[in-house]
């Protein structure tokens, strides 16, 4: 560990606001940082976005490439989603093959984009059994202020909503085609502090945190994926009240990368 | 290095601006040549062939017979006598070790405590998290950092909070004559112990030190300006609770609203700005 | 280097002496600098340069990790030069491949020589660099990206290193190649720069150049250097100078 000790007088006083119904940087409970999404931003990728939620920064940029479909699913593409946090990014992230935290941030967002029917993934047939597209979806996390399950979401839905699909360069067809996005995931994560429950979690309040809730919900008011994380625990009638505030923060995102995908 | 090109330097020592708003204000670069004017090449700066360098980003200091490059970034830089805030990281049988934000850790040893402590006992005094006021001792040329705990307004930190800055601001968060930290503990009602290593103790009531926290990210992001008290004042006059502070490198207001950019590629409103 | 499957090797150098991009011989890419975009790090950095974007962030001096990598009367430099797999027209897989393990030792080395590591004993300076989009010359970037973050983290050290490759295309020695020149050319030679010194202490070299050639590369290497150090330092002076633009509206008005 490179030894990133919270203090813990820090962790009370998160604490003791949030009884107060306060937050350390001056946040209501359910108010989320400034989101700020930025599509495009990777040249050499066919679909990408940078984004930042308040000081944390998530890049995702797609790929797609020709493969072979999987034995049981000969009218179906192949997507594979993997996210990188990258040792740039937190005093406490280390080089070395992939950290269990990380591959709990690709598989969550991996879940929602899967669930929500993000991309149809038979759109990505190109011969039953024999050939199809592989859509990589790779998130670099570049700057670790809090938050990084929902920026990654995020990142990848809206890297998603404006790829391409890049027919010529393979040689399949005269043109390129947008990737059809079907449905938008959103991930809303809450952290547990004492009895207060806060949206869009900041490093010093995860630190401070007794159990972490990500909820993904799509356009049609589905629930499409949780993820509960970090030692703490979640009352059933607390999990109806967040999915309602992720329903709500939900849809608010989604009408920004809607808004924007062509 | 190993191959004898490397110039000799001189070590960096502390001092910092000897006043916040001292006149001469200029900013060098590692590898910026000074004109040292006939004064000694001090922290800072190394010296080659006769000339002298820059070794670090900092504000020029000329204070005879000594010129100097004060840093204004980078992590802390201990010096004996410096009051600290440390946070344990590691209980050892005999001593502690503590994050002061240096590039290393510090042991406190039990012998340096107010305490009688017998060899094993110290989890029972001092625990991971804890946060501690301590005074830095000596440097040794290993860089172990020695600290004490034994001293007036030393000890083991109940309650409050930490706020933390770049240590190069220290000397703006005390002001001149120590005016900034009586201008916040006046207009707050709260306590403030200032470590030298940029972790600020707050306590009072919640927002006093919402307010001071506030106060204190206004200092970091503007600690070179001038007029920086009367801003400070100003904030803590108006009665806002909120104040919003632009990230320093990425300057988009920060608002509620989304901001949704669909015109990519052609780098020029990309990030970062 | 070395474009497998390509077909014709198009032509680099037009009649008019310039090149596919419309640079002459001697022109640098565009290139923008910004110092200290990112929040958690000790000191960060941006590059872009060409269609080449690079972060870089500076942790330490901090405690070694492991513990035996510890050096008695000295920092270490570690260093971890890594492409995104996106970066790249053809995904890359995520991970260190065996060039990006090597490019990391030889930048770590080259901040070495200039970073006055006895200032620090028994400590780790980590330079992470990580590489977005890349176009060529990706190590270039990714040292005067480092090289302001460590500067932007109060490392001391001698002076920042500019860093340019140079080569050889369609028969003429060129700076700063793009992607088709490094693909397709005769040679290429990336180089970092101690300008305080005239030293150069990274240097890498592929493809063919003669004794001439080498000296003509050598030397206008070092223009090109010179050229972006004035870019790096002005990225510096905006992050820290004494009267900045007013970066705050008078919010506390």
């Amino acid at each position: 560990m490179s030894g990133e000790v919270a203090a813990e007088i820090l962790t009370t006083h998160v604490l003791e606001l949030a009884r107060d119904g306060r937050r350390l940087d001056g946040r209501g409970l359910d108010e989320y940082r400034a989101v700020t999404l930025e599509p495009g931003y990777v040249a050499s990728a066919d679909g990408s976005a940078l984004v930042h939620i308040g000081d944390t920064t998530v890049l995702c940029g797609v790929k797609l490439e020709p493969g072979k479909p999987f034995p049981d699913t000969p009218n179906a593409g192949v997507l594979t989603t993997n996210a990188e946090l990258v040792p740039l990014s937190s005093p406490s992230f280390e080089p070395g093959p992939p950290h269990p935290r990380a591959i709990e941030v690709s598989r969550v967002v991996d879940r929602a984009l899967r669930a929500a029917e993000t991309i149809d993934l038979k759109e990505l047939c190109i011969s039953p059994a024999e050939k199809c597209w592989t859509c990589f979806v790779d998130i670099h996390v570049l700057d670790h202020a809090g938050n990084i399950i929902d920026a990654a979401a995020l990142a990848a839905s809206t890297a998603l909503a404006h790829t391409t699909m890049p027919r010529v360069r393979f040689e399949l067809a005269e043109t390129d085609i947008p990737l059809a996005v079907k449905h938008v995931a959103i991930e809303t994560t809450f952290c547990r502090l004492g009895d207060a429950l806060v949206v869009d979690p900041t490093v010093d309040e995860e630190m401070a945190c007794q159990g972490r809730l990500t909820i993904a919900t799509d356009e049609a008011a589905n629930v499409v994926a949780m993820q509960k994380g970090l030692v703490g625990a979640f009352a059933p009638q607390e999990v109806k009240e967040l999915a309602e505030r992720a329903f709500r923060h939900g849809d608010r995102l989604r009408a920004e990368i809607r808004g924007g995908a062509r | 290095m190993g191959n004898g090109q490397r110039p000799r330097h001189r070590r960096r020592g502390r001092e910092g601006p000897s006043s916040p708003e001292s006149s001469e204000r200029v900013l060098v670069l590692p590898g910026e040549e000074i004109r040292a004017d006939g004064l000694q090449p001090g922290p800072g700066t190394y010296r080659v062939s006769g000339r002298v360098y820059a070794n670090v980003l900092g504000l020029l200091q000329r204070k005879p017979p000594v010129v100097r490059v004060v840093p204004l970034s980078g992590r802390y830089a201990p010096h004996a006598g410096d009051l600290v805030i440390g946070i344990v990281t590691d209980v050892q049988g005999s001593f502690w070790l503590l994050d002061i934000g240096a590039a290393r850790w510090a042991p406190l040893h039990m012998t340096g405590t107010p305490w009688k402590i017998d060899f094993g006992e110290t989890g029972e005094y001092l625990q991971v998290g804890d946060a501690v006021v301590v005074a830095v001792e000596q440097i040794e040329n290993t860089g172990r950092i020695g600290v004490t705990m034994n001293g007036d307004g030393l000890g083991k930190l109940e309650g409050g909070t930490i706020v933390t800055v770049s240590p190069a601001k220290i000397p703006r968060v005390i002001g001149k004559g120590g005016s900034m930290i009586a201008t916040l503990t006046r207009a707050t009602d709260c306590k403030l112990v200032v470590g030298q290593n940029g972790r600020i103790w707050v306590d009072g009531p919640l927002d006093g030190v919402h307010r001071v926290r506030t106060a204190l990210e206004l200092i970091e992001l503007e600690g070179q300006r001038r007029g920086l008290t009367e801003r400070v004042e100003r904030y803590l006059a108006s009665g806002e609770r909120r104040l919003e502070l632009p990230s320093s490198a990425r300057p988009e207001p920060p608002t509620d609203e989304l901001e949704f950019r669909t015109d990519p590629g052609t780098g020029e409103n990309s990030f970062p700005e | 280097m070395g474009n497998v499957g390509a077909s014709e090797v198009p032509q680099l150098i037009g009649p008019d002496g310039r090149r596919i991009d419309g640079r002459k011989v001697d022109e640098l890419r565009q290139i923008r600098v910004v110092a200290g975009p990112l929040k958690r790090a000790d000191g960060s950095a941006f590059v872009e340069w060409g269609a080449n974007k690079v972060m870089a962030a500076v942790y330490g001096p901090r405690e070694v990790h492991p513990r035996h990598l510890q050096v008695n009367d000295k920092a270490i430099v570690q260093c971890r030069y890594n492409m995104a797999a996106f970066s790249v027209d053809e995904r890359k897989r995520p991970g260190l491949d065996r060039r990006s393990q090597e490019i990391s030792k030889v930048i770590a080395e080259a901040f070495e020589s200039v970073v006055f590591a006895e200032e620090f004993p028994r400590t780790s300076i980590d330079v992470y660099i990580e590489v977005l989009q890349a176009n060529a010359g990706t190590r270039c970037a990714g040292i005067v990206a480092a090289s302001v973050a460590l500067a932007d983290a109060g490392i001391p050290m001698v002076d920042l290193l500019p860093s340019v490759a140079v080569g050889k295309v369609g028969g003429q020695i060129v700076l700063d190649l793009k992607k088709e020149e490094d693909n397709f050319g005769e040679a290429d030679l990336p180089m970092a720069l101690v300008p305080q010194s005239g030293r150069l202490v990274l240097l890498q070299m592929e493809g063919h150049l003669t004794a001439p050639e080498l000296g003509r590369a050598l030397d206008l290497g070092v223009t090109g250097c010179r050229a972006i150090y004035e870019k790096m330092k002005q990225a510096l002076r905006d992050r820290y100078s004494v009267d900045p633009p007013q970066v705050l509206a008078e919010v506390a008005a």
